[in-house]
C-alpha cells in the first residue's frame, strides 16, 4: 500500500510545457503532404513507360526536385512524430521505450536524408 | 509492454445461474460481473432471470430487484436514481452508461452488466475510481481570480458568455467517457482523460475565471492533454450526450492560439 496520496501520484513531476509544437507540426506536415503528393504521383503516372534518360532529366528538373524534396522533410518528420506518439502510447518499460524512441528517430533522419541525397545527386546530375 | 491479455487473475469464469422466478413468464436474463476481494477466486458471469411483470422499467431497477430479492450479496453504487448523480455507471452491453437511465427495453436479448472497463474492482460492478477523482482535483475545479469579488453582489456574467458553459456543466462525472477511452486504459497514470479535460475546458471557458493561462500552462503536457488522439469514444457513450471529444478540441485550439 502506497503512503503517498493520489494527488501526488497524478501531479507528479509537473506539466512538461510543451506538445502544442509536436501537434501543430504533424497537422501542417499532414496538410503539405496533400498537394506534395497530388504532384508526386502525378509525375510517376506520367513516366509510365518513359526510358531512364528520360526518368533522370525530369527527376532533375528545379521543381521536381523541389517538390521531391520537400515531399521526403513532410514525410519523414510526420513519421517521426506519429511513431513517436504509438511508441509512447504503447511501450510502458522505461529502458525499451528509450531504445524504441531512438532507432525512431534515427531511421526516420537516415531514410530521409539517403532520400535526400538521391534527388540532390539527379538534381546536380552526380 | 501494453497487456493484451487479462492477467490470469483476471480471466472470467462462468458463474452461478439463480433459478428462475415461480409462475413468471415475462423474464429478462441478466448476466453480471461478480469478484469478490475476499475469496480468492477470478472474476465470473453470475445469472439472474428478472420477472419483467413486477418490476420498473430500467436496467438500475432490476439491479436494485435482483438485490433485494435474488442475491443480496450482488455489489453495486447507486444513489438519485435520475441520471444526475453518475453512481450507476456501469458496462451495460459493450457500452458504458448508467444503469438508472438506461431502459431495459433498450436492450434485446440478454443484459450483459460488468464494472466500467480498465479500472481497479473494488467489488463486483464497483470500481475504483481514486486516480479519477485525484485527477479532478488536479485541475483545481474551483473559480479562481485575482480581483476581489464585488462586496454588495456575485460576479456578474454575460448571457452569452454564459450560453459557453453549455454543453460543460451539464458533466456528472461518472467516468463512462474516461473508462471507455482507448487512450486513457493505456496511460490513464498520466492522461487526464475525457472527462477530466471536459471540466478542465469548463473553466478555461469561463468569462469570470481570471487563471486561464496557468490552467493551459498545466494542461500542457505530451500527456496529460496530447494523449487524446480523438478516437471520439468518450462523444459516443456520454449517458449525458456531451462531447468531450470537442471541449479537448477546443483546449487545443486555444494552446495553438496562445503560440502567436
Amino acid at each position: 500500500m502506497s503512503m503517498r496520496t493520489p494527488l501526488k501520484n497524478v501531479r507528479s513531476l509537473g506539466s512538461a510545457k510543451n506538445g502544442t509544437s509536436h501537434y501543430w507540426h504533424q497537422r501542417v506536415t499532414a496538410i503539405a503532404m496533400i498537394p506534395l503528393f497530388v504532384i508526386a504521383i502525378a509525375y510517376v503516372v506520367s513516366l509510365v513507360g518513359a526510358d531512364y534518360d528520360r526518368v533522370r532529366y525530369v527527376l532533375s528538373l528545379p521543381f521536381t526536385s523541389l517538390v521531391l524534396l520537400l515531399l521526403i522533410g513532410a514525410v519523414f518528420y510526420h513519421m517521426k512524430l506519429g511513431l513517436q506518439v504509438v511508441i509512447e502510447d504503447y511501450i510502458h518499460t522505461e529502458g525499451t521505450k528509450m531504445v524504441l524512441l531512438l532507432l525512431n528517430t534515427f531511421f526516420c533522419t537516415i531514410v530521409g536524408l539517403a532520400s535526400a541525397l538521391a534527388v540532390l545527386k539527379l538534381a546536380f546530375g552526380g | 509492454m501494453v497487456e493484451l491479455a487479462l492477467p490470469k487473475k483476471s480471466k472470467v469464469g462462468t458463474g452461478k445461474t439463480h433459478p428462475k422466478p415461480e409462475g413468471a413468464t415475462n423474464l429478462k436474463t441478466f448476466n453480471v460481473y461478480r469478484w469478490s476481494p475476499d475469496d480468492g477466486e477470478n472474476p465470473h458471469i453470475d445469472t439472474y432471470y428478472v420477472n419483467l411483470d413486477d418490476c420498473g422499467p430500467m436496467i438500475l431497477d432490476g439491479l436494485i430487484k435482483i438485490k433485494n430479492e435474488i442475491d443480496p450479496g450482488l455489489t453495486f453504487r447507486r444513489s438519485c436514481r435520475e441520471g444526475i448523480c453518475g453512481s450507476c455507471a456501469m458496462n451495460i452491453n459493450g457500452t458504458n452508461t448508467l444503469a438508472c437511465t438506461k431502459g431495459m427495453s433498450e436492450v434485446d436479448g440478454d443484459i450483459n452488466i460488468y464494472p466500467l472497463p480498465h479500472q481497479p474492482v473494488v467489488k463486483d460492478l464497483v470500481p475504483d475510481l481514486t486516480n479519477f477523482y485525484a485527477q479532478y482535483a488536479s485541475i483545481k475545479p474551483w473559480m479562481q481570480t485575482q480581483t476581489p469579488p464585488p462586496p454588495d453582489r456575485e460576479r456578474l456574467q454575460s448571457k452569452e458568455d454564459r450560453a459557453k458553459l453549455d454543453g460543460l456543466y451539464e458533466c456528472i462525472l461518472c467516468a463512462c467517457c474516461s473508462t471507455s477511452c482507448p487512450s486513457y486504459w493505456w496511460n490513464s497514470d498520466r492522461f487526464l482523460g475525457p472527462a477530466i479535460l471536459l471540466q478542465a475546458y469548463r473553466w478555461l471557458a469561463d468569462s469570470r475565471d481570471e487563471f486561464t493561462g496557468e490552467r493551459l500552462d498545466n494542461l500542457e503536457d505530451p500527456f496529460r492533454l496530447y494523449r487524446c488522439h480523438t478516437i471520439m469514444n468518450c462523444a459516443n457513450t456520454c449517458p449525458k450526450g456531451l462531447n468531450p471529444a470537442k471541449a479537448i478540441a477546443e483546449i487545443k485550439k486555444m494552446m495553438v492560439e496562445r503560440q502567436g
